[in-house]
């Protein structure tokens, strides 16, 4: 981080309205990304609530603090919540929504009154979700899994079915809205190879939320119906296939995936490169990389079903393009890594978020190999070696790329820092926090502990304490941030480009105004222009100037505070 | 092989000398071939994992901003690692699919002359079928050295047959017929788990597999298949579903009836009497008169709908239950004829509802004392 010495901007978006009105009705991207990230917050800590519970109840190996009915609700909750109402809105809405006209040069999305609308649908199905939670909650786990969903569970499902395709409907909004945003809004001189990596994840995860999530809409509404109306869809007592169903949910759920990652994928190429001062190495690679996730993650569902009793060769077929699916993260994960090289690396919070993630990223993707593998998966399946797996990805990988961008804009978003010292010990907290809670449930499930127990065996529980003592640690990691970033809103320092990071965000003031841009940036280079010294040369030779665009007349705040 | 068999034996003796359990227990045919696979990619993926961590370091330490204004550093990367780290990784992971499907191809079917047991999933208990009619609950026993093939289906909703010591797994599916094989390699108890999430009493749908030298297999059959008493209570009391209720969790909607036999009860009313015959009989055709303190009156009654020989039956079980489902009392010979208080084969071993599967040993020896975890476990609310 460096020293500035700014002032904020006299009108920018978060002064140029006041009252309610301003912030209910508003058109404007950035306050939309706003709204979604109160949202998600209370979303956040409510389904990490549920998961505080379910490791506490896993302290022991019998039933003492919760009975199985309570644990079940417990551990179907905080799959509903963080994984449709937190994890999949998570980046797109804030980040995204905040960051993409900003980052193309646009003064808005395309559809900002289709932006809004997505926000209060979104807020309508966590509405859903939260009567459910109030009114006794559902037991058939995130999957849903039929006929229990359909015809044994006597919980709240169709209430929360709904929720899930409320949501659904925001998540699509907001991919489509962001599709023709990137095709049709960025600024002149900004060509496909010219935009930041983070604007290539986003498109690959728009594409997955239009395509994809219909699918699961149309999932969760055939639940209901047989629920409700008793038609044979997925319950064989009805004349249903309940293979079927998994078919289905997976279709949609694992595309869902990489709408969870690939938004972070992109964060952690931006802070790669921010604080590294250097372009991402293989940029192109990268880019195209997302586009791979994204068509590769259609055609990989069956890799959930191996011991379904689906076909072998059906089984062949998904497991050999599952591991194909590996092949561009794996390229992400090696660029990043050559980026490091003769860079100009700094160790501000995002870049300790950035470089957790990528440990994490790696060993989560790799163990992903192992129940890609049908072999393995016979064993694996359904086990806690599955729940460390996904969690390294979703907690380890999309949380922590959400946090790392969340403190790297956070002064563009508000103009103000948070406490350094302070966002350095909750990402060293939440990364330590997290290796404790999970990698012990590798152990644990390879030794064979299915998933979804409240009492288990014995032998279990020394690890099963060690991965609670994890989970607690890993809470105050994530309490931290919201105490300072919220204490930082008012009492933090002022800061316009506290990285000196390139994008064309930065060449905007911080907060920016309402439009973004006071005049139509221009660009004429690509992204991550960072000037180089030659090789062996000593430290100090050459500096840091100049702006990503040439932005004739915009507020230049970022280019005052430059140490020149 | 070799050198994983090395690697596998190493790590084995590495666990053990922490007391910490890191792999289970290989006690199938199939077991040591899914771990050599798993301790390939271990290697592999470890390796890989360490070389990027290390690079990481390495890097950040070697490149760290030293300087507020240092820039970084021309670098000339050549462009065909691109190419390197997308051709490497392919030809590793293709070698990961072609073992992992050749394992599951290989091990698909099972052997023709496979022993083969039915196997019907219910919420939420497991239960058998030897080809001779022997009967068994949440117990499967099966011999040593013999393919044995489960043909299972599930009564009501989708549950997963998993023994970790066999590294096999199978989801057991309703109307339809799903098969799973193993062929056990040494005589023990196996933990045997639903995996696949089934509704209220899941983590409960648990039970052991017994491996039996193929004599001791044979006398338990033999044993198996004289039907006391107290062996058809049981088969009606499953049959009925009372274990649905009277499962000694928590939150269980009947008492837990092991050991109930000659106790004192406490009713709602505040009265207390002794738990005979006549109150257990009482209680399963005219549930309401005499409700056990802390429950309530939901169980329906069975008056009119069975016969007397069947509460004859219901009752010898629940008198000669031990102190838990799957213990009767140790008694007489298996040879001894049936109505008899303590008539039941010590070999056999009558689970129900809510089995440790460390609980009952293979033959013979007497239960052990129940785990630590069990004896916690409340009996009521």
């Amino acid at each position: 981080m460096i020293e500035e010495n700014v002032s904020l901007p006299r009108i920018h978006y978060l002064n140029s309205h006041y009252g309610w009105k301003s912030w209910l009705f508003t058109t404007d991207h950035k306050r939309i990304g706003l709204l979604y990230m109160i949202s998600i917050t209370l979303m956040f800590f409510l389904g990490g609530f549920f998961a505080l519970l379910i490791r506490l109840e896993l302290l022991t190996p019998q039933a003492d603090m919760f009975n199985a009915d309570t644990y079940n609700k417990f551990f179907t909750l905080h799959g509903v919540i963080l994984i449709f109402f937190f994890l999949v809105p998570s980046i797109p809405g804030t980040l995204g929504n905040f960051l993409i006209p900003l980052m193309i040069g646009a003064k808005d999305v395309a559809f900002p009154k289709l932006n809004l609308l997505s926000w209060y649908i979104f807020v309508i199905g966590s509405l859903f979700t939260l009567w459910v939670v109030a009114v006794g909650g559902i037991d058939t786990g995130w999957t849903f899994y039929t006929p229990y969903s359909t015809t044994f569970a006597n919980t709240h499902v169709i209430a929360a079915t709904l929720g899930v395709f409320f949501t659904g409907f925001s998540s699509i909004l907001t991919g489509l809205n962001f599709i023709v945003t990137i095709h049709k809004m960025r600024a002149p001189g900004l060509t496909w190879f010219r935009l930041p990596l983070f604007i290539w994840s986003l498109y690959a995860t728009s594409i997955i939320q239009v395509l994809a999530t219909p699918v699961l809409g149309i999932t969760m509404v055939l639940i209901a119906v047989e629920r409700f109306a008793k038609v044979g869809i997925f319950d064989p007592a009805l004349g249903g296939d309940p293979v079927l169903f998994q078919h289905m949910f997976w279709f949609y759920s694992h595309p869902a995936v990489y709408i969870m990652i690939l938004p972070s994928l992109g964060v952690v190429s931006e802070l790669i490169s921010a604080f590294t001062w250097k372009r991402v190495f293989g940029y192109k690679f990268v880019a195209i990389s997302s586009l791979m996730i994204a068509i590769f993650s259609f055609i990989v569902w069956g890799h959930h079903m191996y011991v379904s009793s689906m076909s072998i060769y059906a089984g062949m077929l998904f497991s050999i393009l599952s591991y194909l699916v590996a092949v561009p993260s794996a390229v992400k994960v090696f660029n990043w890594t050559a980026t490091l090289y003769k860079g100009s690396v700094s160790y501000d919070t995002p870049m300790l978020y950035a470089l957790g993630f990528i440990g994490l990223f790696t060993i989560g993707g790799l163990t992903g190999l192992f129940l890609a593998s049908m072999g393995l998966d016979r064993h694996l399946h359904d086990t806690y070696f599955v729940i460390a797996h996904f969690h390294l990805i979703m907690v380890g990988g999309a949380v922590m790329g959400y946090f790392g961008g969340l403190h790297y804009w956070w002064p563009k978003m508000f103009g103000r820092m948070y406490p350094e010292w302070w966002g350095r010990l909750s990402a060293l907290i939440v990364f330590v926090g997290f290796n404790l809670s999970f990698f012990p449930q590798f152990i644990i499930g390879y030794l064979g502990m299915p998933r979804r127990y409240h009492v288990y065996a014995p032998e279990f529980q020394v690890l099963n304490v060690m991965s609670t003592a994890g989970s607690s640690i890993l809470g105050v990691g994530y309490l931290l941030p919201l105490v300072y970033l919220i204490w930082s809103l008012r009492y933090g320092k002022v800061a316009a480009n506290p990285w000196k990071a390139k994008g064309l965000e930065w060449e905007t003031a911080s907060p920016p105004p309402p439009e973004n841009f006071l005049e139509q940036p221009i660009v004429t280079e690509e992204a991550y222009n960072y000037p180089t010294r030659p090789a062996h040369s000593p430290r100090h030779a050459g500096k840091l100037t100049g702006g990503l665009a040439q932005p004739a007349g915009a507020t230049g705040k970022g280019r005052e505070a430059e140490v020149v | 092989m070799t050198p994983l068999t090395l690697l596998t034996t190493f790590l084995g003796w590495a666990a053990l000398a922490f007391r910490l359990p890191l792999f289970p227990e290989q006690a199938s045919t199939h077991a040591p071939h899914v771990d050599a696979l798993y301790f390939f990619m271990l290697a592999v993926c470890g390796g890989v994992s360490i070389a990027i961590v290390v690079l990481i370091f390495y890097f950040a330490v070697r490149y760290r901003r030293q300087t507020p204004d240092q820039l970084a550093e021309e670098a000339d990367v050549p462009v065909a690692l691109e190419w390197a780290w997308i051709i490497i990784p392919s030809l590793f992971f293709m070698s990961f699919f072609g073992w992992g499907a050749w394992l599951y191809f290989q091990d698909a079917k099972a052997p023709k002359d496979a022993l083969e047991i039915a196997c019907t999933g219910r919420q939420w208990m497991w239960k058998f079928q030897h080809p001779d009619g022997q009967r068994e609950i949440n117990m499967l026993h099966i011999p040593v050295g013999k393919p044995v093939k489960l043909v299972m289906v599930s009564e009501d909703v989708i549950h997963s047959m998993f023994v970790p010591a066999f590294r096999i797994h199978m989801d057991v599916i309703p109307k339809r017929y799903t098969e799973v094989w193993f062929e056990a390699t040494k005589p023990g108890t196996y933990h045997m788990f639903c995996s696949q999430y089934c509704g209220t009493e899941h983590a409960n749908m648990i039970g052991s597999v017994v491996a039996l030298e193929p004599h001791e297999y044979q006398t338990w059959l033999n044993g198996a298949a004289t039907g006391s008493l107290a062996l058809r209570g049981e088969g009606l009391f499953n049959k009925l579903a009372c274990n649905g209720c009277h499962t000694g969790d928590a939150e269980a909607r009947g008492p837990y009836l092991p050991g109930l036999y000659g106790r004192n009860v406490q009713l709602t009313t505040g009265e207390v009497i002794v738990a005979d015959e006549n109150y257990i009989r009482e209680s399963i055709i005219k549930p309401g008169v005499k409700i056990a303190a802390g429950y309530d009156n939901i169980m329906p009654g069975y008056d009119g709908q069975l016969t007397e020989e069947q509460i004859i039956e219901l009752v010898a079980y629940i008198k000669h239950l031990g102190k838990k489902y799957d213990q009767f009392e140790p008694v007489a010979p298996p040879t001894a004829p049936a109505p008899r208080p303590a008539g039941q084969n010590p070999d056999q071993t009558l689970p129900t509802g809510n089995v440790k599967p460390s609980a009952t040993p293979p033959v013979t020896a007497p239960a052990p004392s129940r785990p630590a975890s069990e004896g916690a476990r409340p009996t009521s609310n």
